[in-house]
Protein backbone atom coordinates (compact mmCIF):
# COMPACT_ATOMS: atom_id res chain seq x y z
CA UNK A 1 0.00 0.00 0.00
CA UNK A 2 1.64 3.35 -1.26
CA UNK A 3 1.16 6.44 0.91
CA UNK A 4 -0.96 9.02 -0.99
CA UNK A 5 0.90 12.69 -1.44
CA UNK A 6 -1.15 14.84 0.48
CA UNK A 7 -0.91 18.76 0.27
CA UNK A 8 -1.52 21.35 3.04
CA UNK A 9 -2.44 25.16 1.28
CA UNK A 10 0.17 27.35 2.27
CA UNK A 11 -1.01 30.56 1.94
CA UNK A 12 -1.36 31.21 5.72
CA UNK A 13 -2.36 29.34 8.52
CA UNK A 14 -1.69 26.15 10.96
CA UNK A 15 0.01 24.29 8.14
CA UNK A 16 2.55 23.16 10.32
CA UNK A 17 0.24 21.19 12.87
CA UNK A 18 -1.52 19.59 9.42
CA UNK A 19 1.68 18.05 8.41
CA UNK A 20 2.72 16.28 11.26
CA UNK A 21 -0.69 15.06 11.66
CA UNK A 22 -0.62 13.81 8.29
CA UNK A 23 2.65 12.23 8.78
CA UNK A 24 1.20 10.56 11.95
CA UNK A 25 -1.25 9.24 9.71
CA UNK A 26 0.98 7.68 7.28
CA UNK A 27 0.49 10.41 4.40
CA UNK A 28 3.58 11.76 3.00
CA UNK A 29 2.66 15.90 3.32
CA UNK A 30 4.45 18.70 2.14
CA UNK A 31 2.89 22.30 1.75
CA UNK A 32 1.68 23.82 -1.47
CA UNK A 33 1.59 27.60 -2.39
CA UNK A 34 2.10 27.22 -6.22
CA UNK A 35 -0.53 26.30 -8.82
CA UNK A 36 2.61 23.52 -10.25
CA UNK A 37 2.84 21.86 -6.24
CA UNK A 38 -0.91 22.04 -6.26
CA UNK A 39 -0.52 19.66 -9.81
CA UNK A 40 1.53 17.28 -7.74
CA UNK A 41 -0.49 16.27 -5.11
CA UNK A 42 -3.09 13.41 -4.28
CA UNK A 43 -5.34 15.29 -2.35
CA UNK A 44 -5.26 18.44 -0.23
CA UNK A 45 -6.09 19.41 3.43
CA UNK A 46 -6.67 23.42 3.48
CA UNK A 47 -6.06 24.66 7.37
CA UNK A 48 -7.32 26.53 9.36
CA UNK A 49 -6.37 30.47 9.39
CA UNK A 50 -8.49 33.23 8.37
CA UNK A 51 -11.04 32.74 6.32
CA UNK A 52 -11.09 35.92 4.99
CA UNK A 53 -7.12 36.35 4.58
CA UNK A 54 -7.10 33.45 3.09
CA UNK A 55 -9.44 33.45 0.09
CA UNK A 56 -7.99 37.50 -0.50
CA UNK A 57 -4.14 35.48 -1.07
CA UNK A 58 -5.75 33.19 -2.98
CA UNK A 59 -6.83 35.36 -5.73
CA UNK A 60 -4.02 37.24 -5.22
CA UNK A 61 -2.07 34.64 -5.54
CA UNK A 62 -3.49 32.98 -8.85
CA UNK A 63 -4.48 29.90 -6.52
CA UNK A 64 -8.05 30.19 -6.54
CA UNK A 65 -8.81 28.84 -10.24
CA UNK A 66 -6.13 26.08 -9.57
CA UNK A 67 -8.25 24.87 -6.69
CA UNK A 68 -11.21 25.33 -7.74
CA UNK A 69 -10.56 23.19 -11.12
CA UNK A 70 -8.91 20.62 -8.79
CA UNK A 71 -11.42 20.34 -6.87
CA UNK A 72 -14.32 20.09 -9.24
CA UNK A 73 -12.40 17.42 -11.14
CA UNK A 74 -12.49 15.58 -7.82
CA UNK A 75 -9.67 15.58 -5.62
CA UNK A 76 -10.14 14.67 -1.87
CA UNK A 77 -9.74 17.69 -0.15
CA UNK A 78 -9.96 18.50 4.06
CA UNK A 79 -10.84 21.91 5.40
CA UNK A 80 -10.44 22.49 8.80
CA UNK A 81 -12.62 26.24 10.30
CA UNK A 82 -10.86 28.72 7.55
CA UNK A 83 -10.78 25.42 5.17
CA UNK A 84 -14.22 24.50 5.89
CA UNK A 85 -15.59 27.73 4.59
CA UNK A 86 -13.28 27.56 1.93
CA UNK A 87 -15.23 24.27 0.80
CA UNK A 88 -18.51 26.15 1.13
CA UNK A 89 -21.04 26.91 -1.77
CA UNK A 90 -22.48 29.52 -0.08
CA UNK A 91 -21.67 31.88 2.72
CA UNK A 92 -23.19 33.85 5.36
CA UNK A 93 -21.82 36.68 7.51
CA UNK A 94 -18.40 36.95 5.34
CA UNK A 95 -17.25 39.58 3.64
CA UNK A 96 -18.91 40.58 0.26
CA UNK A 97 -15.89 40.21 -1.56
CA UNK A 98 -15.09 36.59 -0.07
CA UNK A 99 -14.38 33.92 -2.73
CA UNK A 100 -14.93 30.28 -1.99
CA UNK A 101 -14.23 27.28 -3.54
CA UNK A 102 -17.44 24.99 -3.53
CA UNK A 103 -17.19 21.50 -3.02
CA UNK A 104 -19.87 20.73 -0.50
CA UNK A 105 -23.57 21.71 -1.17
CA UNK A 106 -23.79 23.47 2.25
CA UNK A 107 -24.06 26.99 3.90
CA UNK A 108 -21.56 27.93 6.28
CA UNK A 109 -22.00 31.04 8.61
CA UNK A 110 -18.72 32.15 9.84
CA UNK A 111 -17.48 33.02 13.20
CA UNK A 112 -21.02 31.75 14.18
CA UNK A 113 -19.88 30.50 18.12
CA UNK A 114 -18.52 34.06 18.23
CA UNK A 115 -15.49 35.82 18.57
CA UNK A 116 -12.21 35.02 20.39
CA UNK A 117 -13.57 35.46 23.51
CA UNK A 118 -16.13 32.70 23.19
CA UNK A 119 -14.12 30.28 21.51
CA UNK A 120 -14.00 26.64 23.56
CA UNK A 121 -13.09 23.00 23.38
CA UNK A 122 -15.93 19.95 23.44
CA UNK A 123 -15.83 16.63 22.79
CA UNK A 124 -17.82 15.56 19.70
CA UNK A 125 -19.12 12.14 18.59
CA UNK A 126 -17.92 11.81 15.23
CA UNK A 127 -19.46 9.52 12.94
CA UNK A 128 -17.24 6.98 11.54
CA UNK A 129 -14.50 7.49 14.00
CA UNK A 130 -13.85 4.70 16.44
CA UNK A 131 -12.37 5.08 19.72
CA UNK A 132 -14.56 7.56 21.74
CA UNK A 133 -15.32 11.39 21.25
CA UNK A 134 -12.44 13.56 19.38
CA UNK A 135 -11.47 16.34 21.15
CA UNK A 136 -12.67 19.89 19.18
CA UNK A 137 -11.26 22.81 19.38
CA UNK A 138 -13.59 25.35 17.98
CA UNK A 139 -11.63 29.52 17.54
CA UNK A 140 -13.81 31.60 15.91
CA UNK A 141 -15.30 28.56 14.47
CA UNK A 142 -18.29 28.50 11.57
CA UNK A 143 -21.16 26.09 11.70
CA UNK A 144 -23.01 24.75 9.24
CA UNK A 145 -26.12 25.87 8.70
CA UNK A 146 -28.04 23.97 6.32
CA UNK A 147 -26.64 20.74 3.98
CA UNK A 148 -28.34 20.06 0.50
CA UNK A 149 -29.02 15.97 0.32
CA UNK A 150 -25.74 15.02 -1.13
CA UNK A 151 -24.21 16.27 2.00
CA UNK A 152 -23.53 13.73 5.06
CA UNK A 153 -23.45 15.01 8.45
CA UNK A 154 -20.78 13.23 10.92
CA UNK A 155 -20.47 15.67 13.74
CA UNK A 156 -22.88 17.86 15.92
CA UNK A 157 -22.20 20.22 18.39
CA UNK A 158 -25.38 21.44 20.67
CA UNK A 159 -27.39 21.28 17.85
CA UNK A 160 -25.23 22.41 15.07
CA UNK A 161 -23.54 20.53 12.34
CA UNK A 162 -19.67 20.93 13.19
CA UNK A 163 -18.52 18.12 10.49
CA UNK A 164 -19.73 17.06 6.75
CA UNK A 165 -18.83 15.09 4.44
CA UNK A 166 -19.77 14.95 0.77
CA UNK A 167 -17.82 12.03 -1.63
CA UNK A 168 -14.05 13.36 -1.65
CA UNK A 169 -14.61 16.13 0.29
CA UNK A 170 -14.37 16.58 4.17
CA UNK A 171 -15.01 19.96 6.52
CA UNK A 172 -14.84 20.18 10.01
CA UNK A 173 -15.89 23.76 12.46
CA UNK A 174 -13.21 22.46 14.87
CA UNK A 175 -9.18 22.29 14.88
CA UNK A 176 -8.22 18.40 15.18
CA UNK A 177 -4.64 19.46 14.24
CA UNK A 178 -3.79 20.99 17.66
CA UNK A 179 -5.02 17.91 19.86
CA UNK A 180 -2.31 15.52 18.93
CA UNK A 181 -5.22 13.07 18.04
CA UNK A 182 -4.66 12.24 14.08
CA UNK A 183 -8.13 10.23 14.09
CA UNK A 184 -9.67 12.38 11.78
CA UNK A 185 -6.85 12.83 9.47
CA UNK A 186 -6.07 9.26 9.38
CA UNK A 187 -10.10 9.55 8.76
CA UNK A 188 -9.50 11.45 5.81
CA UNK A 189 -6.27 9.88 4.79
CA UNK A 190 -8.40 6.44 3.89
CA UNK A 191 -10.72 8.58 2.00
CA UNK A 192 -7.73 9.23 -0.49
CA UNK A 193 -6.98 5.96 -0.20
CA UNK A 194 -9.86 4.45 -1.50
CA UNK A 195 -9.97 6.71 -4.02
CA UNK A 196 -6.43 6.43 -5.70
CA UNK B 1 2.00 21.19 33.89
CA UNK B 2 2.63 24.81 35.27
CA UNK B 3 2.11 26.24 31.57
CA UNK B 4 -1.77 25.59 31.76
CA UNK B 5 -4.14 27.62 33.26
CA UNK B 6 -6.58 27.95 35.84
CA UNK B 7 -9.78 28.26 33.49
CA UNK B 8 -13.18 27.48 34.47
CA UNK B 9 -13.85 24.00 33.01
CA UNK B 10 -17.03 21.91 32.57
CA UNK B 11 -17.47 18.52 31.38
CA UNK B 12 -19.32 19.90 28.88
CA UNK B 13 -17.48 22.21 27.39
CA UNK B 14 -14.50 25.34 28.19
CA UNK B 15 -14.06 28.59 27.01
CA UNK B 16 -10.40 30.19 27.92
CA UNK B 17 -8.35 27.34 27.81
CA UNK B 18 -4.56 27.47 27.13
CA UNK B 19 -5.58 25.32 24.08
CA UNK B 20 -7.93 28.01 22.65
CA UNK B 21 -5.97 31.08 23.24
CA UNK B 22 -3.07 30.10 21.81
CA UNK B 23 -4.88 27.86 19.14
CA UNK B 24 -5.92 31.53 18.02
CA UNK B 25 -2.26 32.19 17.30
CA UNK B 26 -1.53 29.55 15.30
CA UNK B 27 -4.53 30.42 13.18
CA UNK B 28 -2.09 33.72 12.18
CA UNK B 29 0.95 31.78 11.06
CA UNK B 30 2.39 33.30 7.99
CA UNK B 31 0.24 36.19 8.48
CA UNK B 32 1.15 40.29 8.90
CA UNK B 33 -0.08 41.85 11.65
CA UNK B 34 -0.75 45.57 10.79
CA UNK B 35 -0.63 48.48 13.05
CA UNK B 36 -4.15 50.50 12.52
CA UNK B 37 -5.06 53.83 14.60
CA UNK B 38 -8.52 54.31 12.62
CA UNK B 39 -11.22 51.74 10.62
CA UNK B 40 -10.60 53.66 7.06
CA UNK B 41 -6.46 52.13 7.69
CA UNK B 42 -8.07 49.29 9.32
CA UNK B 43 -10.14 48.56 5.66
CA UNK B 44 -6.77 49.11 3.88
CA UNK B 45 -5.04 46.58 5.76
CA UNK B 46 -7.65 44.18 5.39
CA UNK B 47 -7.72 44.88 1.68
CA UNK B 48 -4.34 44.02 1.68
CA UNK B 49 -3.98 40.98 3.69
CA UNK B 50 -3.31 41.39 6.70
CA UNK B 51 -4.22 38.59 9.19
CA UNK B 52 -5.52 41.15 12.05
CA UNK B 53 -4.98 44.46 13.09
CA UNK B 54 -3.46 45.94 16.21
CA UNK B 55 -5.66 48.85 17.10
CA UNK B 56 -4.13 51.92 18.42
CA UNK B 57 -4.05 55.43 19.05
CA UNK B 58 -0.62 56.31 17.28
CA UNK B 59 1.48 53.97 15.79
CA UNK B 60 5.23 53.97 17.62
CA UNK B 61 6.47 56.44 15.00
CA UNK B 62 4.36 59.06 15.91
CA UNK B 63 4.70 57.71 20.27
CA UNK B 64 8.20 58.70 19.30
CA UNK B 65 7.50 61.73 17.84
CA UNK B 66 5.26 63.15 20.37
CA UNK B 67 6.77 62.03 23.61
CA UNK B 68 4.14 62.19 27.11
CA UNK B 69 2.34 59.31 28.28
CA UNK B 70 1.89 56.63 26.15
CA UNK B 71 -1.76 54.73 26.63
CA UNK B 72 -4.91 51.84 25.83
CA UNK B 73 -6.88 53.58 22.97
CA UNK B 74 -10.37 55.03 23.20
CA UNK B 75 -12.94 52.10 23.57
CA UNK B 76 -14.65 54.51 20.79
CA UNK B 77 -12.32 53.65 18.18
CA UNK B 78 -11.30 50.57 19.16
CA UNK B 79 -15.27 49.23 18.29
CA UNK B 80 -15.24 51.39 15.07
CA UNK B 81 -12.34 48.86 14.16
CA UNK B 82 -14.39 45.86 15.26
CA UNK B 83 -17.43 46.89 12.98
CA UNK B 84 -15.18 47.62 10.22
CA UNK B 85 -13.05 45.04 9.76
CA UNK B 86 -13.93 40.75 10.00
CA UNK B 87 -10.10 39.51 10.35
CA UNK B 88 -9.50 39.39 14.36
CA UNK B 89 -8.99 42.87 16.27
CA UNK B 90 -5.41 43.45 18.73
CA UNK B 91 -4.99 45.94 21.10
CA UNK B 92 -2.76 47.72 23.60
CA UNK B 93 -2.51 47.22 27.44
CA UNK B 94 0.70 49.23 29.11
CA UNK B 95 2.43 46.63 31.10
CA UNK B 96 1.21 45.88 34.19
CA UNK B 97 -2.19 47.51 33.57
CA UNK B 98 -4.86 45.03 34.21
CA UNK B 99 -7.54 47.21 34.81
CA UNK B 100 -6.70 48.72 30.56
CA UNK B 101 -6.48 44.80 29.58
CA UNK B 102 -10.11 44.38 31.45
CA UNK B 103 -11.66 47.20 29.88
CA UNK B 104 -9.86 45.57 26.44
CA UNK B 105 -11.77 41.99 27.29
CA UNK B 106 -14.60 43.66 27.82
CA UNK B 107 -14.62 45.55 24.61
CA UNK B 108 -14.50 41.82 22.88
CA UNK B 109 -10.65 42.11 21.37
CA UNK B 110 -9.50 39.03 20.14
CA UNK B 111 -5.94 39.75 21.70
CA UNK B 112 -4.30 41.80 24.05
CA UNK B 113 -0.92 43.39 23.59
CA UNK B 114 0.94 43.90 26.80
CA UNK B 115 2.71 46.16 25.19
CA UNK B 116 6.37 48.26 25.90
CA UNK B 117 5.77 50.40 23.41
CA UNK B 118 3.16 52.25 25.44
CA UNK B 119 4.78 53.71 28.87
CA UNK B 120 4.61 50.98 31.53
CA UNK B 121 1.98 51.16 34.11
CA UNK B 122 4.30 49.19 36.58
CA UNK B 123 8.12 48.46 36.84
CA UNK B 124 8.00 45.20 38.81
CA UNK B 125 4.97 42.71 37.47
CA UNK B 126 3.70 42.55 34.60
CA UNK B 127 0.09 41.77 34.41
CA UNK B 128 -1.76 38.17 35.30
CA UNK B 129 -2.50 37.05 31.95
CA UNK B 130 -4.30 33.59 33.34
CA UNK B 131 -7.05 35.75 34.69
CA UNK B 132 -8.30 36.45 31.07
CA UNK B 133 -10.43 34.59 28.70
CA UNK B 134 -8.75 36.77 26.17
CA UNK B 135 -5.47 35.37 24.84
CA UNK B 136 -2.35 38.40 25.67
CA UNK B 137 0.71 38.93 23.12
CA UNK B 138 3.94 40.19 24.89
CA UNK B 139 7.50 40.91 23.21
CA UNK B 140 10.61 39.64 24.83
CA UNK B 141 14.24 40.35 23.45
CA UNK B 142 15.51 36.84 24.94
CA UNK B 143 14.48 33.58 25.70
CA UNK B 144 14.48 34.35 29.53
CA UNK B 145 11.91 36.80 28.69
CA UNK B 146 10.20 35.19 26.77
CA UNK B 147 9.40 31.97 28.99
CA UNK B 148 8.76 34.50 32.13
CA UNK B 149 5.83 35.94 30.19
CA UNK B 150 4.60 32.55 29.02
CA UNK B 151 4.96 31.33 32.74
CA UNK B 152 2.48 34.88 33.67
CA UNK B 153 0.09 33.47 30.67
CA UNK B 154 1.15 34.65 27.70
CA UNK B 155 -0.43 32.54 24.50
CA UNK B 156 1.96 34.47 21.89
CA UNK B 157 5.11 35.93 21.69
CA UNK B 158 6.78 38.74 18.79
CA UNK B 159 10.39 39.74 19.42
CA UNK B 160 10.53 43.42 20.17
CA UNK B 161 12.64 45.22 18.20
CA UNK B 162 13.13 48.68 18.33
CA UNK B 163 9.19 49.91 16.77
CA UNK B 164 8.66 53.44 15.12
CA UNK B 165 12.43 53.34 14.35
CA UNK B 166 12.07 51.49 10.60
CA UNK B 167 15.60 50.02 11.18
CA UNK B 168 15.07 46.29 11.75
CA UNK B 169 18.84 45.49 13.25
CA UNK B 170 16.90 45.08 16.57
CA UNK B 171 14.75 42.93 15.42
CA UNK B 172 17.00 40.46 13.77
CA UNK B 173 18.98 40.78 16.79
CA UNK B 174 16.25 39.82 19.43
CA UNK B 175 15.15 36.92 17.68
CA UNK B 176 18.63 35.48 16.69
CA UNK B 177 18.99 35.90 20.41
CA UNK B 178 15.95 33.37 21.44
CA UNK B 179 16.81 31.02 18.33
CA UNK B 180 19.89 30.87 19.39
CA UNK B 181 19.81 30.10 23.20
CA UNK B 182 16.75 27.78 22.48
CA UNK B 183 19.47 25.86 20.39
CA UNK B 184 21.69 25.77 22.92
CA UNK B 185 18.91 23.96 25.68
CA UNK B 186 18.52 21.31 22.88
CA UNK B 187 22.00 19.96 23.64
CA UNK B 188 21.41 20.66 27.81
CA UNK B 189 20.97 17.63 29.56
CA UNK B 190 18.53 17.26 32.86
CA UNK B 191 21.45 18.53 34.82
CA UNK B 192 22.40 21.18 32.97
CA UNK B 193 18.75 22.09 32.80
CA UNK B 194 17.71 23.26 36.23
CA UNK B 195 21.29 25.62 35.92
CA UNK B 196 19.94 27.15 32.58
CA UNK B 197 16.43 27.68 34.61
CA UNK B 198 18.13 29.73 37.40
CA UNK B 199 20.24 31.63 34.67
CA UNK B 200 16.94 32.07 32.35
CA UNK B 201 14.94 32.80 35.76
CA UNK B 202 12.23 31.05 34.35
CA UNK B 203 10.38 28.12 35.50
CA UNK B 204 12.44 24.74 35.14
CA UNK B 205 9.05 22.72 33.22
CA UNK B 206 8.99 25.61 30.91
CA UNK B 207 12.70 25.21 30.42
CA UNK B 208 12.29 21.62 30.06
CA UNK B 209 9.60 21.43 27.43
CA UNK B 210 11.46 24.60 25.31
CA UNK B 211 14.27 21.93 25.10
CA UNK B 212 12.21 19.09 24.11
CA UNK B 213 10.28 20.84 21.30
CA UNK B 214 13.17 22.77 19.86
CA UNK B 215 10.54 26.06 19.83
CA UNK B 216 8.45 28.15 22.25
CA UNK B 217 5.25 26.33 23.27
CA UNK B 218 3.46 29.04 21.85
CA UNK B 219 3.64 31.21 18.34
CA UNK B 220 6.61 33.24 17.67
CA UNK B 221 6.55 36.20 15.61
CA UNK B 222 8.62 39.35 14.85
CA UNK B 223 7.99 43.16 15.79
CA UNK B 224 9.94 46.28 16.02
CA UNK B 225 11.51 47.94 12.56
CA UNK B 226 9.97 46.02 9.61
CA UNK B 227 9.57 48.61 6.91
CA UNK B 228 10.05 46.85 3.62
CA UNK B 229 8.93 43.52 1.53
CA UNK B 230 12.60 42.28 2.13
CA UNK B 231 12.72 43.09 6.13
CA UNK B 232 9.64 40.76 6.34
CA UNK B 233 11.14 38.00 4.63
CA UNK B 234 14.78 38.21 6.66
CA UNK B 235 12.41 37.89 9.78
CA UNK B 236 10.57 34.72 8.30
CA UNK B 237 13.59 33.22 7.47
CA UNK B 238 15.15 33.49 10.55
CA UNK B 239 12.45 31.80 11.89
CA UNK B 240 10.05 34.11 12.51
CA UNK B 241 6.18 32.34 12.41
CA UNK B 242 4.87 35.51 11.19
CA UNK B 243 5.82 39.47 11.25
CA UNK B 244 3.70 42.47 13.18
CA UNK B 245 4.07 45.75 11.12
CA UNK B 246 3.61 49.01 12.94
CA UNK B 247 5.00 52.69 11.58
CA UNK B 248 6.46 51.04 8.12
CA UNK B 249 2.94 50.77 6.20
CA UNK B 250 1.23 54.26 7.24
CA UNK B 251 4.13 56.42 7.77
CA UNK B 252 4.98 55.06 3.84
CA UNK B 253 4.56 56.98 0.50
CA UNK B 254 1.68 54.58 -0.40
CA UNK B 255 0.77 52.18 2.43
CA UNK B 256 -2.01 49.88 0.43
CA UNK B 257 1.02 48.80 -2.08
CA UNK B 258 3.24 48.73 0.53
CA UNK B 259 1.08 46.65 2.77
CA UNK B 260 0.33 44.01 -0.12
CA UNK B 261 3.88 43.96 -0.88
CA UNK B 262 4.45 42.88 2.33
CA UNK B 263 1.88 40.19 2.36
CA UNK B 264 3.42 38.89 -0.17
CA UNK B 265 6.99 38.82 0.55
CA UNK B 266 5.66 37.30 3.82
CA UNK B 267 3.95 34.28 2.41
CA UNK B 268 7.08 33.89 -0.38
CA UNK B 269 9.24 34.74 2.77
CA UNK B 270 12.00 32.26 0.14
CA UNK B 271 11.45 33.40 -2.98
CA UNK B 272 13.84 36.10 -3.87
CA UNK B 273 12.31 36.65 -7.60
CA UNK B 274 8.77 37.12 -5.80
CA UNK B 275 10.52 39.39 -3.29
CA UNK B 276 12.22 41.30 -5.85
CA UNK B 277 8.77 42.28 -7.64
CA UNK B 278 7.12 42.90 -4.86
CA UNK B 279 9.80 45.43 -3.85
CA UNK B 280 9.68 47.54 -6.83
CA UNK B 281 8.42 50.96 -7.59
CA UNK B 282 6.48 51.07 -4.09
CA UNK B 283 7.28 54.86 -3.01
CA UNK B 284 8.54 56.11 -0.59
CA UNK B 285 9.83 53.99 2.66
CA UNK B 286 9.17 55.28 6.27
CA UNK B 287 12.10 57.59 7.11
CA UNK B 288 14.37 55.16 9.67
CA UNK B 289 15.68 55.73 12.94
CA UNK B 290 19.58 54.63 13.08
CA UNK B 291 19.07 52.71 16.32
CA UNK B 292 23.06 53.83 17.58
CA UNK B 293 21.42 57.40 17.78
CA UNK B 294 18.63 56.22 20.35
CA UNK B 295 19.29 57.69 23.71
CA UNK B 296 18.29 55.07 26.48
CA UNK B 297 15.86 56.62 27.45
CA UNK B 298 13.68 55.97 23.97
CA UNK B 299 14.65 52.39 23.56
CA UNK B 300 10.98 50.82 24.61
CA UNK B 301 12.73 47.16 24.02
CA UNK B 302 14.33 47.76 27.27
CA UNK B 303 11.18 48.21 28.75
CA UNK B 304 9.74 44.89 30.45
CA UNK B 305 11.99 42.28 32.14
Amino acid sequence: MTNPLIGVLALQGDVREHLIALAAADAVARPVRRPEELAEVDALVIPGGESTTMSKLAVLFGMLEPLRERVKAGMPVYGTCAGMIMLADKLLDGRDDQETLGGIDMIVRRNAFGRQNESFEAKIDFAGIEGGPVEGVFIRAPWVESVGAAAEVLATYEGHTVAVRQGNVLATSFHPELTGDDRVHAYFVDMVRAGL
Amino acid sequence: MSTLPSTPQSAESAIGTSRVKRGMAEQLKGGVIMDVVNAEQAKIAEDAGAVAVMALERVPADIRKDGGVARMSDPNMIEEIIEAVSIPVMAKSRIGHFVEAQVLQSLGVDYIDESEVLTPADEVNHSDKWAFTTPFVCGATNLGEALRRIAEGAAMIRSKGEAGTGNVVEAVRHLRQIKNEIAKLRGFDNNELYAAAKELRAPYELVKEVAELGKLPVVLFSAGGVATPADAALMRQLGAEGVFVGSGIFKSGDPAKRAAAIVKATTFYDDPKIIADASRNLGEAMVGINCDTLPEAERYANRGW
